[in-house]
């Protein structure tokens, strides 16, 4: 896959679709493009947080360590960037990422990508409304967890 | 030190001066004697004299005594001879004579020559043996950039100074002790004119020339210091830059240099001021001689003659005397300095050269516990780090001390390892004071390891084995050229005081290490390596080093076939395209352009870098099918991509580490080109402009770049090209490009590149770290994981070690001191850079790697960090604000409130 290609993949991704084409070209030249084998993990749980990464083809599951073993809370497929979280508030990572089929995604190194946030107000802005929309989605479901928990009594 | 120079000199020089002085005695015979030939020439064959007659002859070279008793005694009856025969017989003489003065002055410039330099050496061995027997507070006062220019520059001059040192004013002084009596012969009157102005001269010049020396030595001052200060500029660059002050140390630089000059400037002006009173006095002379010499003759007090005479022997006069005053101006220069460098190296307490004798006997194991007597330390300030602490440590016993920052612990450890010596109390092994044993003993049987680990500039290896070189072990065996040499540079050695050990001896004590000679020492570093967990950073090391093929022939054969088995294992792991290999028939798709056309490394100064576009072969072989036409249109839609891409950032934006083949500073000049190529053909353009362009070409990867510009058809004329390239090489470029070959060993490529013979593909996250932890587990197999092993000893630290991180460094000082056999073991806090999991695990095994090499002789005192170690020793040592506050085995400590609090 050539550079142009995957310029035209990155606009599907709805944080960048608002972003100039050439700044997207630049993203990608600047970004590794790295592939992994169905079972391989892109990075664990707990781990430094250094890079998100932008996956291109295929999918792969978000698993969380629980006291019980893995449990599966989502699954991404292209077009859909995982990690950046760690490197957006420096914290390990929240959970496990697994490639469910063979994988091929851009890798945008922390730096890179906090630099993107300051030079495109537009693609920090894209991040805020992802963010506080997965903040309203998490308070919904923890309202109506609750809700459920006071009911019997 | 003696206190002047000159009795310092006399000192060490007395029988050369003597014989020296003897020599020039002895040279003034024939110097005089070519005086007197040239008169006796020209009266006699020339003018005639004593050749009345046409068959005159006369007697030459008669040797004839009246001895008393013995009445006329003739030596040699002489040879009659012609006017002609007498003429070229005195001329030959004449001739012998200058050969003899010659030769005289070559035995004697040479004679000073020598003995000023064999002054200079022992003057700077005997400064540098005090530095090395300084008291250790000595070193927080000095520094070392400042001593190092006394040692080298300022007494340079004294060596000079030394030959002329007697020589000079006996000569000197003779000779314009004659003139000046000369001239006192042939009139009083003017012989007291001229010996006034002497000795005006001889009052008044050293008088003004006083200021120059207090100058002088404000110069030397201030030059000394500018040496310590550049030497702290480079030692502290982190922290300038760090703290934005550079143009701090360059103002403080600019004055100090400003304050040079000055001084200089006002040397150079009192210098030619005293100059111009000298020459000035000298030159009045004759004024006199001819105002007053010239109305006494008018007067007729005076003949002419003598008049004559007084002037012509003045002019040996102003000669020698300037000379013998430029004697004095050195000899008071070299003397201040002499005074300086004496001053500054003059220590109390220097320590006993007895105690730092040479040994080369095996020092016996010590005898008692080391006992520690009411000891008192105390720091530069004056308070005290540790008070009246009693404590003795016996034999065998494994002590833990523990405490806060600064409670003590640390102090005492330091006195122990001699690093800090005490105000007031002992430290004794057995009945013996520790600072009365010899450093052959305390150096050897008690073993020191503190957290500032100092590293010298050498190999890993020179460093790791420093400690075991107390002192030449086995003389090295000389063949004949060499074993004279030996002799020269030993009797050399003797005469200027300074010890003839030999550098090339074996100094490393291999039974210390536990070893018997050289060939088991390997394993002594390798448990040493393992045990403080360096063993993996060192094959790292050598994993990024070059291996000359010729000097390790076994490793680099077998390195070789290390190849297959590589890729085997990459087979069997399922990732046989993490690294694609070169082969000579087929693009490497991860390589360079540039790789893939050289198929080599460049080693030769016709092929690297920028010189392969001017060479007349290389492009006679890309132009034949024309390749420098695609590689052209590639280097141009490459620059039009980059110029695209990166026109407009900041050149500092972190992007720009993508951009392998341009620097930022590039873009602008590249944007340019662009548009003046913009529409012209390969051809019109010029042979810059093509450089230029296709430069970039070569540096283009595939997968990393992903420009889409690496058709089938250019990685077949590549590979094309690349066949005819090496077919035809001529004869020239042989040597300058190292071609990858797949049976042998690349010389300028590293180990690591010489087992993967080809690219890690980029595609595959962590590729690098993958690939190095396979190739290290292959070199692990036995027989080849020593040899790896040694070739990372091999690597050089650098200056002060600095090549190592910190980490490492803490751990190679650890694994230094774990090499030697001792009865006392001091760990002062040796690896606090280490995170705690590490230090634990390296402190377990220490202690057991201590007791497996030393059975239950040894003692360790280890100063922990932290406290959760403290189960492992045999005995907990608590101190708290310099006093020692618990003392006992870690169950019964429990209730040591110190300890509860360094717990929580």
């Amino acid at each position: 896959m050539l550079l142009k290609d995957e310029v035209q993949m990155l606009r599907r991704v709805p944080l960048f679709s608002g972003v100039d084409p050439t700044k997207l070209k630049l993203l990608a030249f600047t970004s590794d493009r790295v592939h992994y084998a169905a079972g391989e993990i892109l990075f664990r749980q707990g781990d430094n947080g250094d890079a998100a990464y932008v996956i291109l083809t295929g999918r792969a599951d978000i698993l969380v360590e629980a006291p019980g073993g893995q449990i599966k809370v989502a699954e991404v497929e292209n077009n859909s960037i995982v990690g950046e979280i760690a490197i957006l508030c420096d914290v390990s990572r929240t959970a496990t990422v697994k490639a469910s089929t063979n994988l091929e995604a851009l890798r945008i190194s922390k730096e890179h990508f906090l630099k993107l946030l300051t030079d495109f107000p537009e693609m920090t802005i894209e991040i805020m409304r992802e963010l506080a929309g997965r903040l309203s989605r998490t308070t919904m479901e923890l309202t109506d967890e609750r809700a459920r928990a006071r009911k019997p009594d | 030190m003696e206190k002047g120079l000159t009795h310092y000199i006399w000192t060490h020089t007395r029988p050369q001066q003597l014989w020296i002085l003897l020599v020039v005695a002895l040279s003034m015979i024939p110097y005089f004697l070519s005086f007197d030939l040239p008169k006796q020439i020209v009266n006699g064959p020339i003018q005639g004299q004593g050749f009345e007659g046409e068959a005159a002859r006369q007697l030459f070279m008669r040797i004839e005594f009246a001895l008393p008793y013995f009445g006329d005694v003739v030596f040699f009856p002489g040879i009659e001879l012609n006017r002609l025969q007498m003429l070229i017989a005195l001329s030959l003489v004449f001739l012998a004579l200058v050969v003899v003065n010659g030769l005289f002055k070559l035995y004697i410039n040479t004679y000073k020559g020598r003995l000023g330099e064999r002054l200079l050496r022992r003057i700077r061995f005997e400064l540098v043996d005090r530095v090395l027997r300084f008291p250790p507070s000595q070193f927080k006062r000095i520094k070392g950039a400042e001593i190092a220019s006394m040692i080298k520059d300022e007494v340079e001059p004294m060596g000079g100074f030394t030959g002329d040192a007697f020589v000079a004013p006996a000569l000197l002084g003779g000779q314009a002790a004659t003139a000046l009596f000369f001239i006192f012969v042939q009139n009083i009157w003017l012989g007291m004119i001229a010996g006034l102005i002497v000795a005006v001269q001889a009052v008044l010049i050293p008088r003004m020339r006083r200021r120059l020396l207090v100058l002088g030595r404000e110069r030397q001052l201030t030059a000394r210091e500018l040496a310590g200060r550049v030497s702290e500029i480079v030692e502290g660059i982190n922290t300038i830059h760090a703290y934005d002050t550079s143009n701090f140390e360059r103002a403080d630089i600019a004055a100090r240099l400003g304050r040079i000059f000055k001084i200089r400037y006002d040397l150079y002006q009192w210098k030619f001021l005293v100059k111009f009173i000298n020459n000035f006095l000298a030159s009045v002379t004759p004024f006199l001689f001819y105002s007053i010499g010239g109305y006494l003759a008018l007067q007729g007090r005076l003949d002419i003659g003598q008049l004559v005479a007084v002037i012509a022997a003045y002019k040996d006069l102003p000669g020698p005397l300037k000379e013998l005053i430029d004697w004095d101006q050195a000899r008071q220069d070299v003397q201040v300095k002499y005074n300086q460098v004496v001053e500054q190296f003059k220590v109390d307490s220097l320590i006993d050269p007895a105690l730092q004798k040479l040994s080369t006997e095996e020092a016996a194991p010590l005898a008692g516990a080391l006992a520690v007597a009411n000891l008192t330390l105390s720091d530069d300030s004056g308070a005290h780090t540790v008070e009246h602490i009693s404590v003795q440590f016996p034999r065998g016993e494994y002590a833990a001390i523990i405490g806060g920052a600064a409670a003590g612990g640390d102090a005492l450890a330091e006195a122990i390892g001699r690093s800090v010596w005490p105000e007031s109390g002992r430290i004794a092994l057995g009945d013996t004071d520790l600072f009365e044993i010899p450093e052959s003993v305390t150096g050897r049987r008690i073993t020191y390891v503190s957290s500032d680990a100092y590293f010298f500039y050498g190999s890993l290896s020179d460093n790791l084995l420093y400690g075991l070189k107390h002192a030449p072990m086995r003389e090295p065996e000389y063949e004949d050229a060499h074993a004279s040499f030996r002799k020269w540079e030993i009797s050399e050695a003797r005469m200027a005081g300074n010890p003839d050990h030999d550098i090339e001896s074996d100094w490393i004590d291999y039974e210390a290490a536990g070893a018997t000679g050289p060939e088991d020492l390997f394993a002594q570093v390798v448990a040493v390596l393992d045990s403080v967990y360096l063993t993996k950073d060192i094959l790292e090391l050598a994993l990024r080093s070059s291996v000359d093929p010729l000097t390790h022939e076994e490793l680099t054969t077998h390195i070789v076939k290390l190849r297959h088995t590589f890729r085997e294992e990459l087979d069997k792991a399922g990732l046989s395209n993490l690294v694609v290999p070169f082969e000579p028939d087929r693009y490497n798709i991860e390589a360079t352009v540039g790789e893939n056309l050289l198929f080599g490394t460049a080693i030769g100064e016709q092929l690297v870098g920028r010189a392969i576009g001017r060479n007349r072969y290389f492009r006679d072989v890309v132009g034949r099918s024309g390749l420098d036409r695609m590689l052209y249109e590639m280097g141009y839609e490459i620059a039009e991509n980059a110029v695209e891409l990166f026109a407009g950032l900041p050149p500092d934006h972190p992007f720009f580490q993508q951009l392998t083949f341009m620097t930022p500073d590039d873009i602008p000049m590249y944007q340019q080109l662009l548009q003046k190529l913009k529409g012209k053909d390969f051809d019109e353009t010029t042979d810059d402009d093509k450089h230029r362009i296709i430069r970039l070409s070569f540096a283009y990867i595939e997968p990393r770049h992903r420009f889409g510009l690496l058709t089938d058809e250019l990685m077949k004329t590549i590979v094309e090209v690349r066949r005819e390239f090496h077919e035809g090489l001529p004869e020239t470029l042989k040597g300058a490009i190292d071609r990858y070959d797949p049976h042998s060993y690349m010389a300028s490529a590293s180990l690591m590149d010489n087992v993967l013979f080809g690219r890690v593909s980029h595609r595959h996250a962590d590729g690098p770290e993958r690939v190095r932890t396979m190739v290290i587990a292959l070199l692990s197999e036995p027989g080849l994981y020593n040899q790896v092993l040694s070739i990372g000893l091999e690597f050089n630290l650098g200056a002060g070690g600095r090549r190592l991180t910190q980490v490492q460094r803490q751990k190679l000082n650890l694994a230094r001191a774990l090499l030697r056999r001792s009865d006392y073991y001091i760990f002062n806090r040796p690896l606090p850079a280490l995170d705690a999991r590490t230090q634990e695990q390296i402190c377990r095994n220490v202690l057991t790697l201590v007791r497996e090499n030393n059975d239950k002789e040894s003692s360790i005192i280890w100063v922990l960090t932290n406290t959760t170690l403290t189960d492992l020793f045999d005995r907990v040592l608590i101190f708290d604000k310099g006093r020692l506050v618990g003392d006992g085995k870690h169950a019964e400590l429990a209730d040591n409130a110190t300890f509860r609090e360094l717990v929580s």
